[in-house]
């Protein structure tokens, strides 16, 4: 049965008053509207504002409004020791917040020429991979549920996205007592060696998500709302992807394979064999792909360590006793590490002192974000959603 | 295009001595030819991939913008860098260059107060827009005294 139009327009039960005028939008012309879109919007992931402007359901120009998250990480460093400053770098990105941390160090490490034992330096990769397991889990999850109803309910699969990640932070709880901000890097090397056990707790967590990742593409990609709702949406080409500066998993969608663990190898990153994926299409699925195929590469790498981790000294350095501890030359590095994000950089300038004298940090989400503006103008307001979630922003990290 | 070429055409291209060691190249160019670095580096050199610009404040020697690019088929990464007079607080902007500029000059503008001339759109980015003074600044007390934020 079909409703006649008007008879929603213009109730007629019980009001007598005369019909209410409805101005319908002039589509064809230049009638805009400008509409807000968070800062508190389930699909930002966190906490930023954009003002769309439309020409009916089409987003014709994006601005972006962001900060509502910082801190000024960059002058806490200066005011901070090279002792005291890792832990707090775990806070930019605090879903991965083993990388940021990673990052830090190793740029103090360089300008100071600070040795890692080999142990230390598998330890760290180990929980880099581990890290990136977790951290796309969640992006799976949040993401799908973006795209909601169209996948028949949305919270499933978020549920078991969080449901596996668990698994990898019990892992990280058994290994330093925390499970988001670890503190687990120091100058030198690492804090914690692995506790009794863990190594075969390590080894059924991975079975388990390997198996389980099989799953959710299955549960995906037979679902026809999913496939319209990422392919062809969003595309990012390879030069604008460049010139924004666009890394990690956006990067690869876009048929780039770069990948700093085998461009520039950092942490013994060399000794390990796994693959680079990439994919030519640039769309949301794209990127879907890519990030589904590092799964599978990060666990590779995990089962790698975990079989051949060599025995030795966990740190360089002895314990922390005080925060004015460690001391490195004058000097300035750039170090960056492949986050699950894209490249952490870490720009450090030391004078000497027991601070650093300028602290710079390239979050990735920050250059990954900045490529909405570019990509968005020409869809529609419900791909906007899916487009930002295929981004996998981390605030934190955005605003610093 | 390799590391080494890179270098060589530095130096006999553009003019200014590379520095650096291995894969990441520094150079160091005069304000007024900070434009024509980057499109040196992005047309002549290959460097096609924006990593990031910032500033660092040398006191009472000036701000330094800083700019690092990198050619993704070759390997190799390109710093740039540029000294701005004692005082000076503008610089010419790369964003026709880079669009990724965009966002990291509305950055140091806002952190810094480094006004980038030819930048279309230079705003505050991080901080409200009612912010006073640029915390980055060595001169900006880590305690702001202005209210509200404090």
């Amino acid at each position: 049965m079909s409703i006649p139009r008007d008879s929603l327009l213009h109730p007629t039960v019980g009001d007598p008053s005369p019909p209410r005028v409805i101005t319908e939008l002039d589509y064809a012309g230049t009638e805009r509207l400008t509409m807000n879109m968070g800062p508190q919007h389930p699909s930002a992931h966190g906490v930023f504002r954009a003002v769309l402007t439309l020409e009916g359901e089409t987003v014709v120009a994006v601005d972006a409004v962001l900060g509502y998250l910082h801190r000024c990480h960059e002058k806490l460093a200066e005011t901070l020791t090279y002792v005291q400053y890792p832990t707090i770098a775990s806070k930019t990105d605090y879903v991965a917040a083993m990388t940021s941390e990673l990052a830090y160090v190793m740029a103090a490490e360089r300008i100071g020429a600070i040795d890692v034992p080999k142990r230390a330096q598998y330890l760290r990769v180990l929980v880099a991979e581990l890290q990136r397991i977790a951290s796309h889990c969640l992006w799976l999850g949040t993401w799908c549920m973006d795209m909601g109803g169209a996948l028949g309910g949305g919270a499933t699969i978020f549920l078991y996205c969080i449901r596996e990640r668990e698994v990898v932070l019990d892992l990280f709880e058994a290994l330093v007592g925390a499970r988001l901000l670890y503190g687990f890097h120091q100058m030198g090397g690492v804090r914690y060696d692995l506790p009794a056990g863990w190594v075969a707790q390590c080894r059924a967590a991975t079975d388990l998500i390997e198996a389980r990742i099989l799953e959710y593409e299955s549960m995906l990609e037979d679902n026809d709302f999913f496939m319209m709702r990422t392919q062809g949406v969003g595309v990012i080409s390879r030069e604008v992807a460049e010139t924004v500066g666009i890394s990690g998993p956006l990067l690869r969608g876009s048929g780039v394979a770069y990948d700093i663990r085998q461009a520039a190898p950092y942490s013994s990153y060399e000794d390990f064999t796994f693959s680079v994926p990439s994919q030519p299409a640039g769309d949301c699925f794209a990127r879907y792909r890519v990030r589904m195929d590092e799964f599978r590469q990060s666990i590779r790498i995990v089962r790698q360590i975990v079989d051949g981790l060599p025995e030795g000294p966990i740190s360089s350095r002895p314990g922390v006793k005080s925060v004015v501890q460690v001391r490195i030359p004058k000097g300035e590095a750039y170090a960056r590490v492949e986050g699950p994000r894209g490249e952490v950089g870490c720009y450090l300038i030391a004078d000497g002192g027991p601070k650093p004298y300028r602290m710079k940090w390239r979050g990735a989400s920050f250059s990954n974000l900045a490529v909405l503006p570019h990509i968005i103008p020409g869809h529609k307001v419900a791909d906007v959603v899916a487009i930002m979630g295929s981004v996998d922003p981390v605030f934190g990290e955005v605003d610093r | 295009m390799t590391t080494d070429e890179a270098r060589a055409e530095l130096g006999t291209l553009l003019g200014v001595p590379p520095e650096g060691t291995g894969a990441a190249i520094g150079v160091t160019v005069p304000c007024d030819r900070w434009t024509e670095a980057a499109t040196f580096a992005r047309h002549s050199l290959g460097c096609g991939f924006f990593s990031f610009l910032t500033v660092v404040d040398w006191k009472t020697e000036g701000l330094e913008v800083i700019a690092r690019v990198e050619n993704l088929d070759a390997l190799f990464s390109l710093t740039m860098k540029t000294r701005l007079e004692p005082g000076l607080t503008t610089c010419p902007s790369i964003m026709a260059v880079y669009r990724g500029a965009d966002w990291m000059e509305r950055e140091a503008f806002d952190m810094f107060g480094v006004v980038f001339e030819g930048h279309p759109d230079l705003r505050r980015i991080l901080l409200p827009d009612d912010w006073v003074g640029h915390p980055l600044l060595k001169s900006y007390a880590v305690d702001t005294p202005y209210p509200p934020y404090r």
